[in-house]
């Protein structure tokens, strides 16, 4: 069953309620004693990088996540839980994150080689995917929603798993052994995003049976 | 590279669409939930359900409705109308709304966004600017009270008190155009868009696709809502879409 980590950031109802659509089991807890139990994990997460690890500190979550993701447990973020993942962030002063994943999350930039842009990045963007993966089979092209400020500089390119193009190309799937993240939301995403999740629970399951 | 949008708006009135919306093959074309689902499956890119309930049960009616649609629909969905707090702003946030956009309150009480884009994040805080040109002012003066009072304020440096503020879009309506089927306003649409730093969703006027063509191009909207067409089936949103893609616009 997968576990959604609730450390009080942000909105879970619409996570909750595309995995129930798909009638995908879950259960959502912040106290690790009971996360314990799940055979793999959703990370949330809408806000600021540095109240959501000062969150996930208090609560004993951050070692947690770290040791389940050293069992090997399958681990999934969603837009700022995929930015959580990686070592840091320079959102409001540097801020160490997870560490499961290498490279830093920086402002996304205004000025580009043809002028401005906006920021946030807010919209549907195409998905080009960089390197195959179960979570990406038949979506290269498809497009996902995403709002964010910010953007990961993933220090391996074999973690980008798809790209989306807003000036620099922003990482939009990533990936390592067991732990994922996406910087859109799959939940409000579609089709697309929707067999994200898909994928990503069948993969939780294949765990727990094995 | 990111898409335009097209934004179908709903107007709801103690949970029931109110305007009248031609959809033969839906059970229960007043339901918001059956439109919502229709607008999803015909590409919509957002929806925006705009809650007209004048009394406080009507408003909660509109929880359960917003309920109902963040169980049905995976794309994001913004509610506005009547939000006057941060309790407001939890309760339709909580009931699953991605979104909520404040207009007359936030001219009331402008830290009201503010407050609004620090509890929750600038993405969740859509500011609805009503505007119209007022030959004293030489431009355009923004009202409240769904554009029966004017304020003092100029929509230009409404925006950007609003994005300076925290507000994480402005959905920027015509009145002038507004109902007029003549185009958007594309001279208000492209001031207040080459103004600001976040999305802008051009309102009111649309009447066919090119128009949605021409406030993505000369009016550099980042969206672009409308009701009525797409609700008497005078276009739909497969068609305003398949049109600008024909035209080079970016689309889903």
């Amino acid at each position: 069953m997968i576990g959604i980590i609730d450390y009080g950031m942000g909105n879970i109802f619409s996570v909750k309620k595309a995995l129930e659509r798909m009638e995908i089991p879950y259960f959502v807890s912040g106290i690790r004693e009971d996360l314990v139990e799940a055979d793999g994990y959703i990370l949330p997460g809408v806000g600021a990088f540095k109240d959501a690890m000062q969150n996930l500190h208090a609560d004993s979550l951050a070692d947690f996540i770290k040791a389940e993701a050293a069992k090997g447990k399958p681990i999934l973020g969603i837009c700022l839980g995929m930015q959580l993942l990686f070592d840091e962030s320079e959102e409001n002063g540097r801020t160490k994150g997870l560490g499961l994943l290498k490279g830093k999350v920086g402002k996304l930039p205004t000025k580009i080689p043809d002028g401005r842009q906006k920021v946030p990045h807010m919209g549907w963007n195409e998905l080009n995917v960089q390197n195959e993966s179960f979570l990406l089979t038949g979506l290269d092209g498809q497009h996902a929603y995403f709002v964010h400020s910010f953007y990961v500089r993933a220090d391996r390119p074999q973690t980008v798993l798809a790209s989306a193009s807003y000036g620099v190309e922003v990482p939009a799937v990533v990936g390592s052994g067991n732990v994922y993240g996406t910087q859109f939301h799959p939940e409000k995403s579609s089709t697309a995003g929707l067999a994200i999740l898909k994928r990503f629970a069948e993969k939780v399951k294949e765990g727990a049976n094995a | 590279m990111i898409t335009k949008r097209i934004i179908p708006c709903l107007d709801v009135k103690d949970g029931r669409v109110v305007k009248g919306v031609q959809f033969v093959e839906l059970r229960d074309a007043g339901d918001p939930v059956e439109l919502a689902k229709f607008y999803d499956e015909e590409g919509a890119d957002e929806l925006v359900f705009l809650d007209i309930s004048a009394s406080h049960e009507g408003r909660k009616t509109m929880i359960e409705v917003v309920e109902q649609t963040a169980a049905q629909l995976a794309i994001p969905f913004t509610v506005g109308g009547g939000i006057n707090s941060l309790e407001d702003m939890k309760a339709i946030l909580r009931a699953g709304a991605d979104k909520v956009s404040v207009n007359t309150a936030a001219l009331l009480t402008p830290h009201l966004i503010s407050e609004g884009a620090l509890y929750f994040g600038s993405q969740c805080i859509v500011t609805a600017i009503d505007a119209k040109y007022d030959e004293e002012l030489g431009s355009f003066r923004v009202y409240t009270h769904g554009g029966r009072k004017p304020t003092k304020w100029e929509a230009v440096a409404w925006a950007k008190e609003a994005v300076k503020r925290g507000t994480g879009e402005i959905l920027l309506t015509s009145m002038d155009q507004d109902g007029a089927k003549t185009g958007f306003d594309l001279e208000l649409t492209r001031r207040i868009s080459e103004a600001v730093s976040v999305p802008v969703i051009a309102s009111g006027g649309a009447g066919n696709a090119d128009h949605f063509y021409d406030a993505f191009t000369e009016g550099k909207a980042d969206a672009a809502l409308a009701a009525s067409i797409f609700h008497y089936k005078e276009t739909s949103v497969k068609e305003v879409k398949s049109q600008l893609k024909g035209r080079g616009v970016n689309m889903r």
